[in-house]
């Protein structure tokens, strides 16, 4: 499978306010792209137009997977997300939060399966506990458990470590650095920027 | 392991399940909604004191009560999910029609359970007597899935706005006017003794033409209102 992520001439503005201007990038299988910045430079910003979340003022994002161009829409699938900006349901189990969106995506895992896997990430034996009554960094592992569900191509993480811990940070160094398709990293952490083979530099 | 499942239908009952069993861990709706429902109909009850309405002022309290119950709940469907911030989630892994479809069966669910907390409470404190039954509910199921329709679209529209209630209504009570004037047209007839089901022909058709236009056009255009 060929992969390649083309962002051509990328601006955002809100009224008012510039937030970037002419951000190009080639991406293609098996690299990872750096996106870094001060807060408030638009690194978020550009993960959601990347997953197609928000419209970006000019330019465009194109994906393509084994050649076929896709349409932002079609990207989604493809598409494995950790953001803060993206909560799970607190008033559900990790299990049922799992379930829920793996069926609405169209799979169904069985429930040894999605306990194995949570198992993997550090949440053994917490599958049946709500969502509220876990950590900040129980529920950072969680997003990791359900962006890996569907084994997507591309895998998104806007601010990958934040409220880890040491064995978390351990466990997303091995799923970046284990993962085949494109990794896109949001963050100001220096010991982050390592993992880059291309970057993005924003507000400079 | 993964297996590949379903069409859409089955995304959206998912999805229906999900909010089901959500309400029944939060009452985020259902308290909203009943609680509307039972003070308005007091507040009804008190203010005529037992004074004899006609069935036109009868026809249309009850649907005014239904109208303003269901803005009150309805619109929590897609405000839960922009305000607790899982509708990100739910745009990456979901089909927008998918998450329409469920949300609409959920808000239907409501709704009737809304009518099924109304009726009898109208029956017993409002005098409320129905002539033809057939006629009645006719008019009930119809006019309550054209009214859950609407509002569950324009719930959608109006989940990112910062003002959400006066929007809700704002944006809602032109679309659902012509709803409300037919239902409470059929209603009355429903009530009226020596009244056929045929009577009341014209408000049925006006009512299913409205739900189905209504629901044509909240599939077609809910994606745009959704992803942008």
């Amino acid at each position: 499978m060929s992969l390649k992520l083309t962002i051509d001439g990328l601006a955002k503005e809100f009224p008012g306010r510039p937030v970037f201007s002419d951000i190009s990038a080639v991406v293609e299988e098996g690299r990872r792209l750096v996106i870094t910045g001060p807060n408030g430079s638009g690194k978020s910003t550009l993960v959601r137009i990347l997953c197609a979340f928000n419209r970006p003022t000019r330019g465009s994002v194109g994906f393509e997977i084994d050649e076929k161009k896709l349409t932002h829409l079609e990207i989604r699938p493809h598409i494995g997300l950790v953001s803060p900006d993206m909560v799970l349901y607190d008033e559900l189990t990790a299990i049922e939060n799992l379930s829920f969106f793996a069926e609405v995506a169209g799979h169904r895992f069985e429930i040894p399966e999605l306990e194995r896997r949570l198992e993997n990430i550090g949440l053994a034996g917490r599958g049946r506990d709500f969502v509220g009554s876990y950590s900040s960094g129980m529920k950072q592992r969680l997003k990791y458990c359900l962006a890996l569900l569907r084994e997507p191509e591309i895998l998104i993480l806007d601010e990958p470590t934040a409220n880890l811990d040491e064995r978390g940070k351990g466990l997303v160094d091995d799923i970046i650095r284990s993962h085949h398709g494109i990794v896109v990293i949001a963050t100001n952490e220096k010991a982050e920027l390592f993992y880059g083979d291309q970057f993005i530099r924003l507000g400079d | 392991m993964a297996t590949s499942s379903s069409g859409s239908a089955t995304k959206a009952i998912s999805l229906f399940l999900k909010d089901i069993k959500s309400e029944f861990r939060t009452r985020y709706a259902i308290n909203a909604i009943a609680m509307f429902a039972v003070v308005t109909v007091f507040a009804i009850s008190f203010a005529i004191k037992g004074t004899g309405l006609s069935t036109e002022l009868q026809a249309s309290l009850l649907w005014i009560v239904i109208y303003f119950s269901s803005l009150s709940g309805l619109a929590q469907s897609f405000v839960k999910e922009e305000e607790s911030k899982t509708a990100m989630a739910l745009r990456l892994y979901a089909p927008a029609e998918v998450i329409f479809a469920g949300k609409l069966l959920f808000n239907l669910v409501l709704l009737f359970g809304l009518n099924l907390i109304t009726i009898p409470l109208f029956a017993i404190f409002i005098s409320f007597e129905v002539a033809s039954y057939p006629l009645f509910f006719a008019i009930l199921l119809i006019g309550s899935t054209g009214l859950a329709v609407v509002t569950t679209f324009v719930a959608a529209i109006i989940s990112k706005a910062s003002v959400k209630g006066a929007l809700f209504a704002v944006l809602s009570f032109p679309l659902i006017l012509p709803l409300l004037v037919e239902a409470i047209s059929g209603t009355k007839k429903a009530m009226t003794d020596g009244i056929a089901f045929g009577a009341a022909r014209m408000e049925i058709q006006v009512l299913l033409s409205y739900l189905v236009i209504m629901v044509v056009l909240s599939f077609l255009l809910f994606e745009a209102v959704w992803n942008d």
